[in-house]
């Protein structure tokens, strides 16, 4: 099974894999065998109660068979086969991920953990290589240790040092062990305040990451109490472990609190099911400009009854600010995306809104909407600092021309497209 | 006069040490612990052996280092390089300004007695 389906292929899959007949599912799950092959064929939306049925007469974790977390796990897993660059079956993942869910959460949760310690180390490396007061301080400790051993050393192998050479001695070695209680000490001292400045080595873009996903992208307290809520929320977050983070949230909290508060989101959530999130409509509605629209919808809640809402915003060297992946429209953490996204694209083209059907590899298709932005008031011969972003909304229907498009290279299974940098390492089935 | 040594250190209890152990070993050890002038003592105490430390105040031993090479009247001299840091791209340094010895903190008395004779002696150290 190819690494990411719609939910009725998967059933059918796992269906087939099991050489169940589909009248005997159906029966199972309290069906038609002709509404389920509608349902198999991707025909008809599935979720809630019935989803939970076929999943029960299949015997798998309802998860495994929707869209939303079992294609999370499925696309970390292919990541990390991926990156393990090893001979896994990439192709049976799906097959995997269904089977055994616990594993499957095991090996991401180990691989969450690996990736951390190697920033860690990375860190650590960086700071003993780079660091003037440890570089200071080992040099002074290994200076220390040379002059007793070195003094101790006489003491042992010259029986008939005079006295007076034996108690100038004695003193140096008492002098130079203090001298070396005394900087490893300040050297403890020293690691302790780094690890307390910046204690998961993590960058602050990365923590800033986290920290929206954590705390889901709509946020109550924000739209409820506006820029009041900032330092609540900032407080209560485990995971912004720095400063520098801190201040990166503070900053995107601020910019949210202002979209929150200029277009509070229960009204605007009736608004934007009528113009089907078309932020050119809502634009005009709300008397807006596209950017404050864009991070309104990128700030809505995940709701089932809602369409999947993805939303990326970069500067100008392409390096992700924000990112808000959907299940169905997953983005790299690290390393560059596919190049055929529009937001890229909006980058060539500053100020003009752009707008497309996209389709990615498991055949869901997506309203894609960009747009570039200068950060500061145009000045002559000064070149904008630009940020562009992109909001992909969940089509309601299927575009028969839409632009196919991937998450990066390496997981694409796009062979012949014209823009790939590197060979993708999925065997497509 | 016996042969010379100038050892151009800054820490106090090693100066103290190296200096018993050459002395013992009939030595004349001149001390100089200060960067900047360290050339001017080199050309002053005409030295056989130089001990030189890296981390100096005013100025660093690679620097010296590089100073004497260019000198002829030192091109040659034997130095024997003494550092906390002995890192590969220190080394790599050393050599390229043409160090004779690069010896790392902490080191064997045995080792920088054997060390000195040899480079005087013009062996391989």
């Amino acid at each position: 099974m190819p690494t990411s389906v719609l939910t009725g292929s998967r059933i059918r899959q796992h269906r087939l894999d099991q050489g169940l007949k589909q009248a005997d599912l159906a029966k199972a799950a309290g069906i038609s065998a002709s509404y389920l092959n509608l349902i198999e064929h991707n025909r008809r939306r599935i979720g809630g109660k019935l989803l939970i049925a076929i999943s029960e007469g299949l015997g798998i974790d309802p998860q495994f068979l929707s869209e939303g977390g079992g294609a999370r796990v499925v696309t970390g897993l292919t990541q990390l086969a991926v990156d393990a660059d090893a001979n896994i079956e990439v192709e049976r993942v799906d097959e995997f991920a269904g089977r055994f869910p616990g594993w499957a959460g095991f090996l991401l949760a180990q691989q969450d953990r690996i990736n951390a310690l190697e920033r860690m180390v990375g860190g650590l490396n960086d700071r003993l290589t780079h660091d003037p007061v440890l570089s200071e301080k080992m040099h002074e400790v290994l200076s220390t240790a040379s002059a007793i051993r070195s003094t101790a050393s006489i003491l042992m192998e010259t029986p008939d040092i005079a006295p007076d050479w034996r108690h100038r001695f004695h003193s140096n070695i008492d002098a130079e062990s203090r001298r070396l209680a005394e900087t490893s000490a300040a050297m403890a001292a020293h690691f302790d305040r780094l690890t307390r400045r910046d204690d998961r080595f993590t960058t602050p873009l990365e923590q800033l990451d986290a920290f929206f996903n954590s705390q889901g992208f709509c946020i109550d307290a924000i739209e409820q109490e506006g820029e009041a809520a900032i330092e609540k929320v900032l407080r209560s977050s485990e995971t912004l472990a720095s400063t520098s983070a801190r201040d990166l949230a503070r900053s995107r909290l601020e910019a949210y609190a202002k979209v929150a508060q200029a277009i509070p989101v229960h009204a605007f959530l009736t608004q934007a099911r009528g113009a089907a999130f078309d932020p050119g409509v809502l634009s005009m509605q709300f008397k807006c400009d596209l950017p404050t629209i864009f991070r309104r919808l990128a700030h809505l809640p995940a709701q089932p009854d809602l369409p999947e809402i993805a939303y990326v915003e970069c500067d100008s060297a392409g390096a992700f600010l924000l990112r808000r992946p959907a299940p169905g429209f997953p983005m790299p953490r690290f390393g560059a995306a596919c190049p055929l996204w529009p937001l890229f694209t909006a980058l060539t083209r500053p100020n003009l809104p752009l707008r497309d059907q996209v389709r990615v590899p498991d055949g869901k298709t997506f309203d894609a909407y960009a747009i570039a932005v200068p950060q500061e008031d145009a000045a002559f011969s000064v070149s904008p600092t630009l940020r562009a972003m992109m909001l992909l909304v969940e089509a309601e229907g299927d575009y028969a021309d839409a632009n196919a498009v991937g998450s990066s290279c390496r997981v694409c299974p796009l062979e012949s497209c014209t823009a790939r940098r590197e060979p993708s390492v999925l065997h497509v089935t | 006069m016996g042969r010379s040594v100038l050892l151009i250190e800054d820490e106090p209890n090693i100066i103290e040490a190296i200096s018993f152990i050459l002395e013992r070993d009939g030595w004349t050890v001149r001390i100089h612990s200060e960067g900047v002038t360290a050339l001017d003592a080199v050309a002053r105490t005409k030295p056989d052996v130089i001990i030189l430390d890296v981390m100096l105040p005013g100025r660093s031993g690679f620097d010296i280092l590089r100073d004497l090479r260019k000198d002829e009247t030192t091109a040659d001299l034997p130095v024997l390089m003494l550092t906390a840091r002995g890192q590969t791209k220190d080394r790599e340094l050393a050599s390229s300004y043409g160090v004779s010895k690069f010896m790392t903190k902490p080191f064997s008395n045995s080792e920088i007695r054997e060390t000195v004779r040899a480079l005087a002696e013009g062996r391989e150290a």
